[in-house]
C-alpha cells in the first residue's frame, strides 16, 4: 500500500479545518493507513501548527525555511518534489491554494491526479475509485484513478467529516535539510483585503439571495423590494458579481462572505459548492429555481420550481399585505 | 506580447437541465446547448485587452473535433487574430494530463509570452493550466482576477483567495495563468461579427503535425477514467411545494414567519 501524505494548509499558527478532514479521507482510502502530515512554513507559527497536528497525525513532516513564510505554490511544489517518496498518495485541499499547487505537483512527481473529490469508494488493485461532481453539481461521477505511480488527490473542503478518535501523539520529523535553496518565477507581494461595501450581509437574519436566474441588472430591484418588505438584505452568488449586477461585498461563498442567517431564500441560484460553503449555521433554506435539476434542491429545506421573476413580486405583495394586516 | 488562450466547448450548465442517458454511462447529449466554457471567454477578453495595450497577437486553440470549431469562430469574431483546432482520433479519451500533453506540443511549435486558460471547465477539474505550466517549466498562477503588464518580462497579477481577498504577485514571462470569471466584462459578439469570420480558414493540427507520441495521449495513456455518471442523493433533498403559485407564495410567507423571519 502506498504511503499517504496530507498537505496541511495553515494560517497564524493554526492548521486549517481541512487538516482533520484529510485524516478522514486517508482513512477512506485505507482504513489501516497511517497518514503523514506535511507542513511547510517558518518560525514559531510552523512549530505551533506541528504541535497541534501531532494529536491527529501519527507522523508530522516539517519543512522550515524563511522563503516559505507565505505559501507560494511553486516553492512548495519544489520542496515537496524533493521529499516525497515515489508512488505516494498526496491529499491536498481543493481550494485556492490546492488549485494552484496540485496539477503541477502531479506532473513533477509523475503521479495521476483527481480533483475535487467528494467521496472515496476504496482501492482495488492499483485503482482508486472516487466520487466527484460535474456540470456544476447537477450530476456525479465515479472516477477510477490508476495510482500505480502515485496520486495527487484534491479533496473538497467539508466533504469528509473529521474522525472522532483519541489523540495519537505523533512523531515530528524535520525534513528541512533535504530541501535546499528554493526559487520561483512568481513572487508574493501582498494581500489586498476585500472592501466592506454598503450593506453588511453578515448582520441580517433573513437574506434574499439572487443568482443567475435574476437574468439582468434591471431585475435586481425585484429582489430588493422583497428584501425591503421582509426587513432583509439582498445577497447574491458569484455570477451576479461577475456580471457586475451587484458589488462583491454582497457575494456569499468561499470567495465571498460567510453568512449565518435564520432564513435564506435562494432565488435563481443553482447551488454550486463554492456558494454553499458560505452559508453556515444551518439556516432554513428555501430555494426557488426554474431548473428542477438544480443542485440547490438537494440541500434546501423547501423548494419551489418556478421563475423567480414572476414568483418574487407575488411574494413581495403577500408580505406587504400581511404587514398591513398586522 | 504573443498570447495563447486554451479554450473548450462545453454544454452550458446555466442553459441546460443535465440528465443521464438510459445506460447511465453518459449525460443525455442530444438537444444540449453548447457554448464556450465561460471562464475561457473571460480569458479571451483579457488577452484582447492586454494585446490592445501591449501590442501582439491573440491565438485561441482548442482540442476537439469539427463541432468545436464554432467556439473558435466565436472568439475570432470577438477579436482573436488566429485560431487553431487540434484534432486526432488518437486524442479520444484523454484525461487532463493527456490534454496538457497535447497543448504543450502546440505551444512548443509557436512562441508565446503568455498562455491563458479558464480556471476550470464543466467537469470542475481545474487541472490543465497548472499541468501545462509544469510540463513547460513556466511559472503558473490559478484563479487570476487581474493582470497588469509591468514590462516585457513580468506581470503583476491578483489571485482570488478566500473571503474575496486578493493575493498580489509578480510573475515572470513566459507564464501560464488560469483566469477566474469576473476579471473583465467580455464584449458582446453579434451575428454580424460571426458572419464576418465564417469563412476564415482555421488550421487543424493532428498528432503527427505536432510530433505527439500517440502512446502519451488518449484513452490508453489516461490514468484517470470516468466509470459512470449518477444522480447524487446528497442530503435529504428539499420538500418541493407542488401547489399553485398563489399557494406556494402563501406557504413561503408562513414558513418565513415561523422561522422568525418576519419580525
Amino acid at each position: 500500500m502506498a504511503r499517504i501524505f496530507a498537505y496541511i494548509a495553515h494560517k497564524g499558527g493554526v492548521p486549517d479545518d481541512t487538516a482533520a478532514e484529510l485524516v478522514a479521507a486517508a482513512n477512506k482510502i485505507d482504513a489501516a493507513a497511517s497518514p503523514t502530515a506535511i507542513v511547510l512554513g517558518s518560525g514559531a507559527d510552523l512549530d505551533a501548527v506541528c504541535a497541534t497536528l501531532r494529536a491527529s497525525y501519527p507522523e508530522v513532516w516539517k519543512i522550515s525555511q524563511e522563503t516559505l513564510a507565505y505559501p507560494n505554490a511553486e516553492l512548495i511544489r519544489k520542496a515537496l518534489v524533493k521529499v516525497l517518496p515515489a508512488g505516494s498518495i498526496v491529499l491536498v485541499p481543493h481550494e485556492h491554494f490546492g488549485m494552484d499547487l496540485a496539477p503541477g505537483l502531479s506532473v513533477k512527481v509523475n503521479a495521476a491526479i483527481v480533483s475535487d473529490v467528494l467521496a472515496i469508494e476504496g482501492i482495488e488493485g492499483s485503482n482508486l475509485t472516487i466520487v466527484r461532481q460535474e456540470f456544476g453539481g447537477q450530476v456525479s461521477a465515479h472516477v477510477r484513478c490508476d495510482i500505480s505511480s502515485g496520486a495527487v488527490v484534491t479533496v473538497r473542503p467539508g466533504a469528509f467529516k473529521p474522525l472522532e478518535s483519541a489523540a495519537v501523539n505523533g512523531t515530528l520529523v524535520d525534513k528541512s535539510a533535504e530541501v535546499g535553496v528554493l526559487a520561483a518565477g512568481r513572487r508574493y507581494l501582498e494581500t489586498v483585503v476585500a472592501e466592506a461595501g454598503d450593506v453588511d450581509i453578515t448582520k441580517y437574519n433573513v437574506l434574499v439571495s439572487i443568482g443567475r436566474g435574476i437574468q439582468e441588472k434591471d431585475n435586481v430591484p425585484i429582489a430588493q423590494e422583497l428584501a425591503d418588505a421582509l426587513g432583509a438584505a439582498v445577497s447574491c452568488s458569484r455570477p451576479v458579481v461577475d456580471a457586475k449586477w451587484m458589488e462583491k461585498s454582497r457575494q456569499v461563498g468561499s470567495s465571498g462572505k460567510t453568512v449565518k442567517p435564520k432564513v435564506y431564500l435562494a432565488c435563481g441560484i443553482s447551488g454550486a459548492f463554492q456558494h454553499l460553503a458560505g452559508i453556515k449555521g444551518s439556516p432554513f433554506l428555501i430555494a426557488i429555481n426554474k431548473n428542477p435539476k438544480a443542485p440547490i434542491f438537494q440541500v434546501a429545506d423547501v423548494g419551489i420550481v418556478d421563475d423567480i421573476l414572476e414568483f418574487l413580486p407575488e411574494l413581495t405583495n403577500k408580505v406587504r399585505e400581511m404587514r398591513r394586516v398586522a | 506580447m504573443e498570447i495563447l488562450v486554451c479554450a473548450k466547448r462545453v454544454p452550458d450548465t446555466s442553459e441546460n437541465e443535465i440528465e443521464l442517458n438510459g445506460a447511465g454511462n453518459d449525460i443525455e447529449r442530444d438537444d444540449l446547448v453548447y457554448s464556450i466554457n465561460e471562464p475561457d471567454n473571460y480569458a479571451v477578453e483579457e488577452a484582447l485587452q492586454i494585446a490592445g495595450k501591449a501590442g501582439g497577437q491573440v491565438t485561441v486553440v482548442t482540442v476537439g473535433g469539427e463541432d468545436d470549431e464554432e467556439i473558435l469562430r466565436r472568439e475570432m469574431a470577438m477579436g482573436a487574430n488566429q485560431a487553431a483546432l487540434i484534432s486526432d482520433d488518437a486524442f479520444q479519451g484523454s484525461d487532463g494530463k493527456g490534454i496538457a500533453t497535447i497543448l504543450k506540443a502546440f505551444v512548443q511549435k509557436g512562441k508565446y509570452d503568455l498562455i491563458l486558460t479558464g480556471v476550470q471547465a464543466e467537469d470542475g477539474c481545474a487541472q490543465v493550466g497548472g499541468m501545462l505550466a509544469a510540463m513547460l517549466d513556466y511559472p503558473f498562477a490559478a484563479l487570476v482576477n487581474s493582470i497588469e503588464v509591468l514590462d516585457g518580462k513580468k506581470l503583476k497579477i491578483a489571485r482570488e483567495i478566500a473571503g474575496g481577498n486578493r493575493e498580489m504577485n509578480e510573475i515572470d514571462l513566459p507564464c501560464v495563468l488560469s483566469i477566474q470569471t469576473g476579471i473583465n466584462e467580455p464584449r458582446y459578439v453579434g451575428m454580424r461579427g460571426i458572419r464576418a469570420v465564417a469563412s476564415v480558414p482555421i488550421p487543424t493540427h493532428s498528432a503527427s503535425d505536432l510530433a505527439i507520441d500517440p502512446s502519451t495521449v488518449g484513452e490508453s495513456a489516461a490514468k484517470v477514467k470516468r466509470v459512470d455518471y449518477f444522480v447524487p442523493a446528497l442530503g435529504k433533498g428539499a420538500e418541493v411545494l407542488r401547489g399553485s403559485r398563489e399557494e406556494n407564495v402563501e406557504k413561503v410567507v408562513e414558513l418565513v414567519a415561523a422561522k422568525g423571519g418576519l419580525k
